[in-house]
């Protein structure tokens, strides 16, 4: 008994666990390093408590678990309803490990309304995990509007020169695309009465939702513009740079560790889980701007000149990757996209870490302002490395069991695919480790260089974790992949049914 | 023995009660004004916005003993049911707020305080008045007297031209736009030969409907469109409310939107005659669109919320699309809970705009606000949290509006009305986000004083800030009372006449004029 309490709340108290130390930091006296500490170790509890979840998940079973249903609004009938599967259980965890690793740090590099900081650092943490485990439509409308607002606040006041052009650019562009979203959503329960997720599909499913062949492309298409301005997809992508230079590094981290992840895991649940025929009917162009993403990501972080904007680049050329994953429609794509989302959060969070690591030090991110840092600071440099090489796909880390599953998939589904998209995995070796040499090798050029001191004890307990993390999943991909590859299976069910039926008639 | 159908028409003790709150805000009105020329000039400021805001708060209990006894009274001329009832609570408590935020304003300001307090009763009365009256002239009479309270309330600010010019365009627009009300109201009785609105409900059920009811009902809703600032009928709304003191905009912005709203309600899914929802979409799509445009390029804060009410009165008339298909309970409702919703965030922001114009009005651009965040962490917060509700993000009560608006609209199967709609709380998005920005992302380039919040309108400020948090957590208690007392607008069918005796008198035993 206690233990079916236990796991129908475990699910609600990891979500909120954030808000209630938001909350509590509101009526906390402005003394800076006991907000500090008070923010870290809610954010540490949090990550404890979402262990919990992977621990006691079964991994065999295919539908959701930890579920909760409770009906929160009674008219319209809107439902209280989380639950967990394969997907969504690592995003969470994701989610919670990159936020305690954010507190720290911004440990020293906010000195500036600390208060307000860590505030909006717990309020998004909190909406990010509700947009993974919610499965009410509407509850997911909710929770990722709400990521909105402390994002484009934590850009807008905590960033650099060009922060309120940048926030105001990212809230808009989110927003104008969501909005179409939210008219799909109201349109399906217009026509089911429902706005649960499961409910929903079932009706789709079976050809219950009246009028649905004729919308049914426009509904899609409301989701997947919502998702694809998120990821950022080509032509999409444009205000990425943008936010990610401005915004101070543990908005970075979030930004591209998870808020990107919003829009792919979006695609799969919905986009797929809803729409299957539309999903397979509007492939081909999705994984044209896919591979379009790839190229044209690497080709433009190639030749930049800022640190930052060079791995929000990479960003997009990875995150092509993923979405690449999703609409080949293949196990190994699938779970390729999967691991590629997990693994790029852990590699890229831990890049722009370490880029804001050298902002902290001397305010700028041009890479031509730096030169020979090996010298001066050994362990970042080292740190780094380790990082690059997870990110570019080395074998044994992290970044190399993704690409590879998802480059499966895309041969499998069409071999030309496959073929383009792996020249990006040489791209992106090209762009990180030229801007590696150029930073860290040769003489130090910038006398002024010389004297910036390595890695301190905070920032090395925020960047270890990540490579900890990206040796694991290089090492051990079976732990992640065990509870993602059945649930990848039941979102392809109705792809598999389709062939049937193709193949029957 | 007098005959039955005359005694019907003589008061009795019950259709006081049933216009209880009206009675008791109006002797409060009274007294204050009487007090006015008694008290000195130093002591009056505290006593009579005491006794007003006691006026206001004995108007609430009034309207909960009311709801006790609903009915008919008055010769069928007022009503009490669970609808009116709802717009009492809302415009009183609007009025109470509106009250509590004033007393430090009339004090920074040195206005007289006397007539001041005596108008918002006397104006509240009407608005009260318009939510329950269910007869077109008695409507009519009602809308004057919270409309000619306005006027004057508008030109509180003697001693600038801009709030004098505000109180006189808005009194010839105004008796302009009430002119061609009354006109409609004399069309449908041409049409119809009855001014009540059950009765005309009935008349256009068992005959065919003349053109002159199509007229009619467009000639109305001219005047009440101009009282909620719809577009086409919303050009005098910036320049009035740039004019008008703040609180006074906190007031006209909300609570006779309300009451407008309400008789909106009544006159169009009561009466429910076919052919005016086109009127609405357009004017649904016109007000949002021409709203949230001309917000985008407003410098003065008064201005920019002028626009956005013009933009919240086009979602609000959103909802009225459900009126040709049958399930109009979602729409009647969700109108509702927007005009409380809009009302709870609109008067939490004037309240924060008053206090922080000072003396003179004299902060009140864009600009004053740089830096806000920094030297009034409190104030700015307070008023971020009121701005997201005007943009609808979720956990206020904003949000939670416009999605049953949408809804209601999707319902009807009006998807091009729900893109519009979305389209424009997109754009609308920006310019409140302005508002934030520069509060929190920019330096104070002047010195603008920030005085610490007094204690009254610290009380107006949570009233409205739980109101608009509570809404967007919890809005099914309000939503299921709304939604409770739309089954009572719904056209009364001839089977639930005979099911719902008492709610529906026999109508036949009223003396025709």
């Amino acid at each position: 008994m206690s233990t079916d309490s236990w796991s129908t709340y475990i699910l609600t108290f990891v979500t909120f666990a954030p808000l209630v130390g938001a909350l509590l930091l509101l009526v906390f006296p402005r003394r800076d390093r006991d907000i500090r500490i008070f923010a870290l170790v809610f954010s540490l509890l949090t990550f404890l408590l979402a262990l919990h979840l992977p621990v006691h998940f079964h991994r065999s079973v295919q539908g959701f678990q930890y579920e909760i249903d409770r009906q929160w609004i009674s008219t319209p009938d809107i439902h209280y309803h989380m639950a967990l599967d394969g997907i969504s259980l690592w995003l969470v965890v994701l989610t919670t490990f990159l936020t305690p690793l954010c507190v720290l740090i911004s440990w020293k590099s906010v000195h500036d309304r600390v208060k307000e900081f860590f505030i909006l650092l717990l309020i998004l943490e909190t909406a990010l995990i509700g947009v993974f485990t919610s499965l009410d439509l509407f509850l997911f409308y909710f929770f990722w509007e709400s990521t909105l607002i402390p994002m484009a606040l934590l850009i807008g006041i905590f960033g650099h020169e060009r922060k309120v052009y940048a926030a105001v650019k990212f809230f808009m562009y989110t927003m104008i695309a969501s909005v179409f979203m939210l008219a799909a959503i109201l349109w399906l329960y217009a026509h089911t009465g429902s706005f649960d997720f499961v409910v929903i599909r079932d009706q789709i499913a079976r050809g219950r939702v009246p009028n649905l062949p004729a919308a049914a492309q426009w509904l899609f298409l409301g989701f997947f513009l919502a998702f694809a301005v998120k990821v950022p997809l080509f032509p999409f992508h444009t205000w990425l740079p943008d936010a990610h230079v401005e915004a101070p590094t543990a908005g970075s981290v979030l930004l591209a560790g998870v808020l990107l992840k919003m829009g792919t895991y979006g695609m799969l649940r919905f986009n797929l889980g809803l729409f299957p025929e539309q999903a397979r009917h509007n492939a081909p162009w999705i994984m044209i701007l896919a591979l379009i993403g790839i190229i044209y990501g690497a080709l433009v972080a190639m030749v930049q000149p800022n640190m930052k904007k060079l791995i929000a680049y990479s960003s997009v050329s990875h995150l092509g990757f993923v979405v690449l994953g999703i609409f080949s429609f293949t196990q190994a794509g699938l779970n390729g996209a999967m691991f590629v989302m997990l693994a790029h959060g852990v590699s890229t969070g831990g890049l722009f870490m370490l880029a804001g690591i050298l902002h902290e030090r001397r305010h700028t991110y041009e890479i031509s302002e730096f030169g020979g840092l090996a010298t001066p600071m050994p362990v970042y440099a080292a740190s780094y490395l380790f990082i690059v090489l997870a990110s570019l796909g080395l074998p044994l880390l992290n970044g190399f069991i993704g690409e590879f599953l998802v480059l499966t998939g895309a041969f499998q589904a069409k071999p030309v695919y496959g073929v383009l998209a792996a020249t990006g995995v040489i791209w992106s070796a090209g762009y990180l480790l030229w801007m590696f040499q150029r930073v860290f090798y040769g003489k130090v050029t910038k006398p002024v260089n010389l004297s910036m001191h390595d890695m301190i004890g905070f920032e090395k307990a925020a960047v270890w974790p990540c490579a900890v993390a990206a040796l694991l999943m290089g090492v051990a991909p079976i732990l992640w992949l065990a509870a993602i590859d059945p649930a990848v299976q039941a979102a392809l069910t109705p792809f598999t049914q389709v062939v049937s039926k193709v193949v029957g008639q | 023995m007098l005959p039955a159908a005359l005694l019907q028409t003589i008061p009795q003790g019950v259709d006081y009660v049933r216009i209880l709150p009206e009675l008791i805000l109006s002797v409060f009105g009274i007294v204050v004004m009487v007090l006015d020329p008694l008290v000195d000039e130093e002591k009056s400021q505290k006593l009579l916005g005491f006794i007003g805001l006691g006026g206001a708060l004995a108007g609430l209990l009034a309207t909960w003993y009311m709801a006790q006894s609903p009915g008919l009274a008055f010769s069928n001329m007022v009503k009490v049911d669970d609808f009116s009832v709802f717009f009492h609570f809302l415009i009183i408590g609007i009025a109470a707020v509106v009250m509590l935020s004033s007393f430090e304003y009339m004090a920074v300001q040195r206005i007289r305080a006397g007539e001041y307090y005596a108008l918002i009763l006397f104006g509240t009365v009407g608005m009260a008045l318009m939510s329950s009256a269910v007869e077109l002239v008695l409507i009519f009479i009602a809308l004057e007297i919270s409309s000619i309270s306005t006027y004057i309330l508008t030109g509180f600010r003697r001693n600038e031209a801009s709030s004098s010019e505000a109180s006189l365009k808005y009194f010839l627009l105004g008796s302009f736009a009430t002119a061609f009300f009354l006109y409609g109201v004399a069309l449908m009785f041409g049409a119809t030969g009855s001014t009540n609105i059950d009765l005309i409900s009935q008349k256009l059920q068992a005959e065919p409907v003349q053109l002159l009811v199509f007229v009619a009902m467009a000639l109305m809703f001219v005047g009440l469109g101009f009282k909620v600032a719809a577009a086409p009928f919303h050009v005098w709304t910036p320049d009035v409310y740039e004019g008008a003191p703040a609180p006074v905009v906190g007031l006209m912005s909300t609570a006779p939107k309300a009451a407008a709203f309400a008789v909106l309600l009544r006159v169009v899914f009561t009466i429910n005659a076919p052919g005016r929802s086109g009127l609405l979409w357009v004017a649904a799509a016109l007000s949002m669109t021409l709203g949230n445009v001309g917000a985008l390029v407003q410098g003065n804060v008064k201005r920019l919320l002028a626009y956005s009410s013009i933009a919240h009165a086009g979602y609000l008339l959103m909802a009225f699309a459900m009126t040709g298909s049958g399930d109009s309970i979602a729409g009647i409702s969700a109108a509702m809970f927007y005009t409380a919703a809009y009302a709870a965030m609109n008067v939490g922001a004037f309240a924060v705009v008053s206090h922080f114009a000072n003396a003179g009005e004299r902060y009140v651009t864009l600009e004053d606000y740089e830096g806000l965040g920094r030297s009034s962490p409190l104030l700015a917060a307070t008023l971020t949290i009121f701005l997201l509700s005007l943009i609808g993000i979720p956990m206020t009560g904003g949000f939670f509006a416009k999605f049953y608006v949408f809804n209601a609209a999707m319902k009807a199967h009006l998807i091009w009305l729900t893109l519009v709609g979305v389209i424009n709380s997109a754009i609308g998005a920006y310019y409140y986000l302005r508002l934030i920005v520069v509060m929190y992302m920019r330096e104070s380039r002047k010195e603008v004083p920030v005085t610490a919040i007094p204690f009254g309108l610290g009380v107006a400020l949570a009233i409205s800030l739980v109101a608009t948090v509570y809404l967007g957590i919890l809005p099914n208690r309000v939503l299921q009372f709304a939604q409770h007392s739309a089954q009572e607008l719904t056209p009364p069918q001839p089977s639930a006449i005979s099911a719902n005796g008492e709610q529906m008198p026999p109508l036949a035993a009223i003396p025709q004029p």
